[in-house]
């Protein structure tokens, strides 16, 4: 079951899955529609080292860029509105701590375009989002619903770049540069985790306590014992549920579209 | 506990080890010859061609099995401390606090034997620590001491992940090295009274990205509690 079905089940939506599927196709599009534009003049002298790598692989370094540049906007926008609302409690350390998150998020944003752009590529528009999912959740006037959306965003993008590593493989100085964004959204995760009262780590597949099941996709193959080809259980005497703490794991780019897509208005 | 500090022949590392001592040959016979160095009063023409660099250290060796044992030093390391830690705790350890370090520990463990296993005879040997800079009875030493690992092992990573080859084992440090940010923005949470530590503008540049280290920079700060001398010297460098 993924989570289109399991949302439109709870929704109701029948006519959603085919909506999604076409915004999802939609994106596709515009990822690769640039692929032949003329490199922009690169605003950070960092995008600089985009240009030769990502042409040199093509269509797939841009793909990977502009999908995390999709993840990017909805973080990015999903932070400047929580601080915004007033949700989170005025002065707090969680508001200093999500002022930084934000700070990330949106640095990660103009680093993406700009290096989308010096590759050659267009970076995609900022799609409109629905941070309700549909009226499912309220993160903007309800605290809780706010932490545990920063939770599940924070623990799927780390799965998320984990996932397209591998596409970046032969572009050594954008794969460095994916992974340093990367540990940044890890990090976010142990604090906002730790905001919400649980460890900074994933426990098995467990999406962790007040998380509403919708985010379960989220956590779905965290629970693996399997590295490298080795059942880790063989090995060590720490127990499973150490083992699965100690690698997390990747999701696929149609996963995490699935998930992104919840909410997309 | 002194270890046996010759290399471990390794397939990876093998060819390249000869084919750049026999160059080196090469090179020292055209110099010695060209100074017109009088060899025959020598007991031995090797005895004048120096060791290889290094011979007598852990050999990490090259390629990606280089990488993996470098690795494979920084897990021993943690692994190692936080047994220490676990040991011996510090005054006043709060049990949230214990709770934490406990699972960091055991992570760091399954990371050490998950690649001991993985590298079988292809890697180095246990290594020995030297912690007596620590005061392990120390909140303040424990802690900050694991930050700055931890803080070291998330940028080890993401500076490999680049020298790596596979496909396979880029996903592998990549489900690592997220774990281990997880553990600094723990730590730092613990130790640091700034609530923006934990992706502190001290780690985190202006375009919001982590660390990224080159092999020889992480170890020359992790050499000083490293008993053992680490050879890097057959590491890809890009």
């Amino acid at each position: 079951m993924t989570i289109f079905d399991l949302f439109n089940t709870k929704l109701g939506e029948s006519d959603s899955q085919q909506a999604i599927a076409s915004r999802r196709e939609a994106f596709r599009q515009m990822a690769s529609i640039g692929k032949m534009t003329a490199a922009a003049m690169a605003p950070l002298g960092l995008s600089a080292l985009f240009a030769t790598e990502a042409k040199a692989d093509g269509n797939k370094v841009l793909d990977v860029l502009n999908f995390a540049l999709l993840l990017e906007y909805l973080e990015n926008e999903f932070y400047i509105k929580g601080l915004d609302s007033g949700v989170i409690p005025a002065g707090s350390d969680a508001e200093k701590a999500y002022m930084q998150i934000s700070k990330h998020e949106t640095a990660h944003v103009e680093l993406l375009k700009s290096a989308i752009s010096a590759s050659g590529g267009e970076p995609i528009d900022k799609p409109g989002f629905d941070f309700s999912a549909r009226g499912n959740f309220w993160p903007f006037a309800m605290y809780d619903d706010f932490l545990a959306l920063s939770q599940a965003f924070e623990d799927t993008g780390v799965r998320a770049y984990k996932g397209q590593a591998g596409n970046l493989i032969s572009s050594g100085d954008v794969l460095t540069v994916a992974l340093q964004i990367h540990s940044v959204e890890a990090r976010h995760a142990s604090e906002v985790r730790r905001l919400r009262k649980l460890k900074g780590w994933i426990t098995g597949d467990e999406r962790g306590q007040g998380m509403p099941k919708a985010t379960q996709p989220t956590y779905d193959g965290e629970d693996n014992l399997m590295q490298g080809g080795l059942d880790v259980t063989n090995i060590t005497s720490v127990g499973p549920d150490g083992i699965t703490e100690a690698f997390d794991e990747p999701l696929t780019k149609e996963e995490v579209t699935a998930i992104a897509t919840l909410f997309i208005a | 506990m002194k270890l046996d500090t010759q290399p471990n022949q390794r397939i990876g590392s093998a060819p390249e080890t000869n084919s750049a001592r026999r160059s080196f040959l090469k090179y020292s016979g055209a110099t010695l010859a060209t100074a017109g160095l009088v060899l025959s009063g020598c007991k031995e023409f090797y005895d004048y061609i120096p060791k290889e660099p290094g011979a007598d250290k852990v050999n990490l060796g090259s390629g990606d099995v280089g990488i993996l044992n470098y690795a494979y030093t920084l897990e021993q390391l943690e692994a190692a401390f936080y047994e220490m830690v676990m040991k011996m705790p510090y005054h006043g350890m709060s049990i949230e606090e214990a709770i934490i370090l406990e699972d960091i520990k055991n992570h760091e463990v399954v990371h050490r034997e998950f690649f001991k296993a993985a590298l079988g005879s292809d890697g180095i040997a246990a290594l020995a620590f030297d912690f007596s800079s620590i005061d392990f009875d120390s909140r303040e030493s424990v802690l900050s001491t694991a930050k700055t690992f931890e803080d070291l092992g998330v940028g080890a990573y993401n500076g490999a992940g680049k020298l790596l080859k596979s496909v396979d084992y880029l996903l592998i440090a990549g489900k690592i090295v997220s774990v281990e940010a997880r553990h600094a923005a723990a730590l730092r949470h613990m130790v640091d009274t700034d609530p923006t530590s934990f992706a502190g503008d001290d780690v985190i540049d202006k375009n919001g990205l982590d660390r990224a280290l080159a092999p020889q920079a992480v170890l020359e700060q992790a050499a000083g509690f490293i008993v053992n001398k680490i050879n890097a010297n057959n590491l890809p460098t890009s």
